[in-house]
């Protein structure tokens, strides 16, 4: 399980740009968690709350978008999301692709502060 | 007089969370690349034959190569000493309680390394299927190991780690027949995560596959720093 790693460096990230925007409490992180980034949601949501213990952000909600997995595929020249993260291929022409363009991101987008 | 409420305010940020590794995972590509090392991160679960495969390729390369191996374990060293037998340059990276090796790991142990010296490196990663996919090393092929003992069924349980990798490579496959194992169901259940995946099957043991795996990590390696052979 490394989503207590995962934890502790989306802390690391949230204070320093809590601190950079001269925000005095947080009320809620978004973030986003690809299908394909191998982070479980329920325990980076658990190990949130060890992490965050005695930071500005204690007690902020964490709020998770989960994406999926986009991908472009050749035969069709075009880009779609796929219900499911497997299998990787096209869903019109069943083609596969190796072309991922959404669904690996560990990615915080949001502050809301109070 | 009514006291003016404070909106909340809200900061788009836009950023990585593991932004810290990937920059030094950046860093240490670049350097391996201007130093023309060629570097393979290796990962599976526990028990597929890592590192028996490495001392193998280890023995074999360092004839004709400067070799390396770093190799990440959570507490013992039994694994470094076995890579040493086979004569190549072999540094323990003890994880403690954490189950992937980071960039920053990375770049400490070799912080007293002559890179000139050196033209592969291979990261043995920890026994894990789950978290090493998430942290780029600075790696330039990641490799996902296999192997017959496991099950025909093992890469469609992790999908993100073989969509992750570049190669997958099937260990023990001498023991094909006597542990019964569908090699076409596991081509299928890898192609489901990683189209087109490129696979090697070796058995370290009975020498089977092994020169085919070396010559495509030459090949790769001449492939790799072409450019810069002017």
């Amino acid at each position: 399980m490394h989503e207590l790693s995962i934890a502790y460096s989306l802390v690391q990230l949230a204070v320093e740009t809590a601190e950079q925007n001269h925000l005095k409490k947080v009320e809620a992180l978004r973030l986003k968690l690809g299908v394909f980034s191998g982070v479980v949601k329920e325990a980076l949501e658990f190990s949130f709350d060890i992490a965050t213990e005695g930071t500005i952000i204690e007690g902020a909600r964490l709020i998770i978008d989960e994406i999926p997995l986009k991908i472009y595929c050749p035969q069709c020249e075009k880009e779609y999301v796929l219900k499911k993260p497997v299998p990787v291929k096209c869903p019109k022409c069943s083609i596969g692709t190796d072309q991922i363009l959404e669904g690996k991101e560990i990615e915080l987008y949001e502050l809301v502060g109070g | 007089m009514s006291q003016a409420i404070e909106q909340p305010r809200i900061v788009k940020i836009r950023e990585n969370v593991l932004k810290k590794n990937d920059i030094l995972a950046r860093e240490l590509r670049k350097r391996f690349q201007e130093k023309q090392v060629y570097v393979v991160n290796i990962v599976s679960s526990p028990g597929s034959g890592k590192t028996t495969l490495l001392t193998e390729v280890l023995a074999r390369l360092s004839q004709k190569f400067n070799v390396a191996a770093l190799v990440g374990d959570l507490a013992t060293e039994n694994d470094a000493h076995r890579l040493e037998q086979s004569g190549a340059k072999v540094k323990q990276i003890t994880t403690g309680t954490v189950c992937h090796l980071e960039a920053q790991m990375i770049e400490d142990s070799i912080k007293n390394w002559d890179l000139n010296q050196l033209d592969f490196l291979f990261i043995e990663n920890v026994g894990n299927l789950v978290c090493p996919s998430s942290y780029d090393l600075g790696e330039n092929l990641r490799v996902v190991l296999f192997s017959t003992t496991e099950g025909e069924d093992k890469p469609e349980k992790y999908p993100t780690i073989v969509n992750s990798a570049d190669i997958a490579i099937l260990t023990k496959i001498d023991l094909l027949e006597a542990v019964d194992f569908n090699k076409e169901s596991f081509y299928q259940s890898i192609y489901q995560s990683r189209p087109n995946m490129k696979v090697f099957e070796v058995s370290a043991k009975k020498d089977m596959g092994i020169d085919q795996w070396i010559d495509f990590l030459i090949e790769e390696k001449m492939k790799a720093f072409k450019k810069m052979e002017v």
